[in-house]
């Protein structure tokens, strides 16, 4: 009788197989999840990526350098311009430009924006994934805003095309310094309001503490950069490791998790978006001690001065070439990095010393954090695989590509 | 900073010398040139020696350089949060040579090595999953090879007779143009233009 028993087979563990989206609002985008679910409980993820896929790697190597920034913005198009600086950054360096301080203070300005962009776009969504409709609309109000100081230096609301090799395209108008000033000054208010309806929230924090705990362990081993790093504990920045532009001169915190969940992770994004708004503030007094170009004068890399080129031919037949044939960046292999909202953004530039890049490989935070999803969603609820998507901070443009 | 990262190449080197080829030290970027057969020792000893300490990898990707016996360049970046340096790891394969996976090491390479396969078709041994990741279910052909035509070989519509997206060969209205932009003024000898040379010398 015993015998029978453990003859026969047991029986069949039944896992359930669905789909989750492409097209779920809570997939962020384009993304396709094959769950195996055993009940509720997630045994298995599968992401299917690239239904956004462009091929932007390819396209950039038939451009020529000016030509490709605004690939950049189409990236993480959440915090457009943070991506064409790290595209500038591996320029200079292999070509050996100076940017005037100037431009390097707007640069930092701005990529503050993006990070406000970014942070105020997941914190709100991530909020709305969990079950909660007011903090998007309110979030957004800021970002309108924000998007506006976008058009105001460059003309377009998302895809900048605002940094270049060398500087920015443009100076900013008084007026808008001031203005941003006036903003950064309300800012704190709209953060606060945000706050007071996510950070306290009973049913925020049942849906976010102690899910998707990310151990420091799990942070080396599966190559995490940004607020998925500083949620667990980690104080890296690459803003303060390995400062770039004038961001050793800026007092700035960084804020960092305890216990590496997703309501950690939450509490570091609100945190970040106060110490950005305090750097903008101290943009905006460095910008008005700091007169002078934002671009370099004299260079093969930038375009003459509009006024040069009615008098002088050599200014009218560099700008000329300058916007057809580009400029040449002598032949080199960099990698340059900067921390974007969603973490080590990078870009991997071999350039053979013609005026197209011949290699360009784009690092994005978001791909090595989708990758850890089979990782970091298994033995969770179904529920919490929102949850946790929401928490990386995945934005499509740049995992696709 | 460069005189901590030559010294840090000398260390390598001289711990892995049966490993390392090369070493340069450009633009404050330190580059080893490894033996592909011995990527996986390389990448163990980088993240485990108390000297070198990456234990984050960056990223890993491929470069074509078809002229090559051995065309591809796979091209790993290590960063130590530790220490706060970087490094780069390059080493030569071709296309039917499998390179040794490093998901052992870092499980986050699975989908880096994944993506190197899917646009370069290089291959990568013992890797848990080696699928396409990035192009479409079916996709033929490795498309940042740089023998692959930029506006590729098939287009996709939706037909409404059918119902459904077909796949069909690419229709260009208007050819590729790929323009050459070399000034025609640095690339050739204009006739006299050798006297100018000839009198220097």
């Amino acid at each position: 009788m015993a015998d029978d028993l453990s003859s026969a087979l047991p029986e069949e563990k039944r896992t359930f197989t669905i789909n989750f989206g492409p097209q779920h609002p809570a997939a962020h985008g384009v993304l396709r999840l094959v769950l195996e679910l055993d009940g509720e409980v997630v045994q298995r993820v599968d992401p299917h990526i690239g239904l956004l896929h462009r091929g932007t790697e390819k396209l950039i190597e038939y451009k020529t350098y000016l030509q490709a920034i605004p690939y950049f913005d189409r990236l993480d198009y959440v915090a457009p311009m943070n991506q064409e600086h790290a595209f500038c950054l591996a320029i200079e360096r292999a070509a050996g430009i100076a940017v005037p301080r100037r431009a390097q203070i707007i640069r930092v300005l701005y990529s503050e924006i993006g990070r406000i962009l970014n942070h105020l776009l997941n914190v709100t969504t991530q909020a709305l994934d969990v079950g909660a409709l007011t903090p998007p609309l309110w979030g957004f109000e800021e970002r309108e805003k924000l998007m506006v100081f976008y058009e105001r230096a460059c003309g377009a609301r998302l895809h900048a095309n605002y940094v270049r090799p060398g500087g920015v395209h443009q100076d900013l108008p008084p007026q808008l310094i001031d203005d941003i000033e006036e903003w950064c000054a309300q800012f704190p208010r709209a953060i606060d309001d945000i706050e007071g309806l996510l950070t306290d929230n009973r049913i925020f924090k049942q849906r976010n503490v102690d899910i998707g705990v990310v151990t420091p362990e799990d942070v080396i081993r599966w190559g995490f950069s940004g607020v998925m790093v500083r949620g667990s504990g980690f104080a890296w920045d690459l803003r303060r490791s390995q400062p770039y532009e004038i961001y050793n001169e800026l007092d700035f915190k960084i804020p960092v998790g305890k216990n590496g969940d997703c309501y950690d992770r939450y509490l570091c994004r609100i945190e970040e978006m106060r110490e950005a708004a305090k750097i903008m503030q101290q943009c905006v007094k460095l910008l008005r001690q700091t007169p002078g170009a934002v671009l370099p004068e004299n260079s093969k890399f930038a375009p003459p001065r509009r006024a040069e080129m009615k008098t002088s031919m050599e200014a009218l037949i560099h700008h000329f070439k300058l916007y057809t044939e580009g400029f040449h960046v002598p032949a080199a292999e960099v990698y340059a990095a900067v921390e974007a909202p969603k973490g080590e953004f990078g870009v991997f530039l071999v350039s053979d010393g013609a005026n197209k890049p011949y290699r360009l490989k784009i690092r994005a935070p978001g791909f090595p954090h989708l990758a850890a999803m089979d990782y970091m969603c298994k033995g969770h609820m179904l529920a919490d695989v929102s949850a946790v998507l929401g928490s990386l901070d995945i934005v499509f443009g740049e995992i696709d590509r | 900073m460069t005189q901590a990262l030559e010294d840090l190449a000398a260390h390598i080197a001289a711990s892995m010398t049966s490993a390392i080829e090369a070493h340069e030290v450009r633009l404050g970027e330190l580059t080893l040139t490894a033996r592909a057969d011995q990527i996986y020792a390389v990448i163990t000893f980088l993240r485990d020696d108390p000297r070198c300490r990456f234990t984050t990898l960056i990223d890993i990707c491929g470069v074509d350089y078809p002229q090559r016996a051995k065309r591809f360049d796979v091209v790993y970046h290590l960063l130590s949060m530790q220490l706060n340096h970087r490094i780069r790891v390059k080493i030569a394969t071709d296309d039917e040579t499998p390179v040794a996976s490093i998901v052992g090491i870092f499980p986050c390479a699975d989908w880096f090595e994944r993506e190197a396969f899917d646009m370069y078709g290089i291959l990568f041994s013992n890797h848990p999953d080696l699928r396409r990741i990035l192009t479409d279910y079916g996709f033929q052909g490795f498309p940042l090879r740089k023998d692959f035509p930029m506006t590729g070989y098939v287009e996709v519509r939706y037909d409404a007779e059918q119902q459904r997206v077909i796949y069909e060969p690419v229709k260009l209205a208007q050819a590729f143009r790929s323009f050459d932009f070399l000034s025609p003024w640095e690339g050739m000898t204009l006739p006299g233009d050798e006297k100018a040379s000839a009198v220097k010398e």
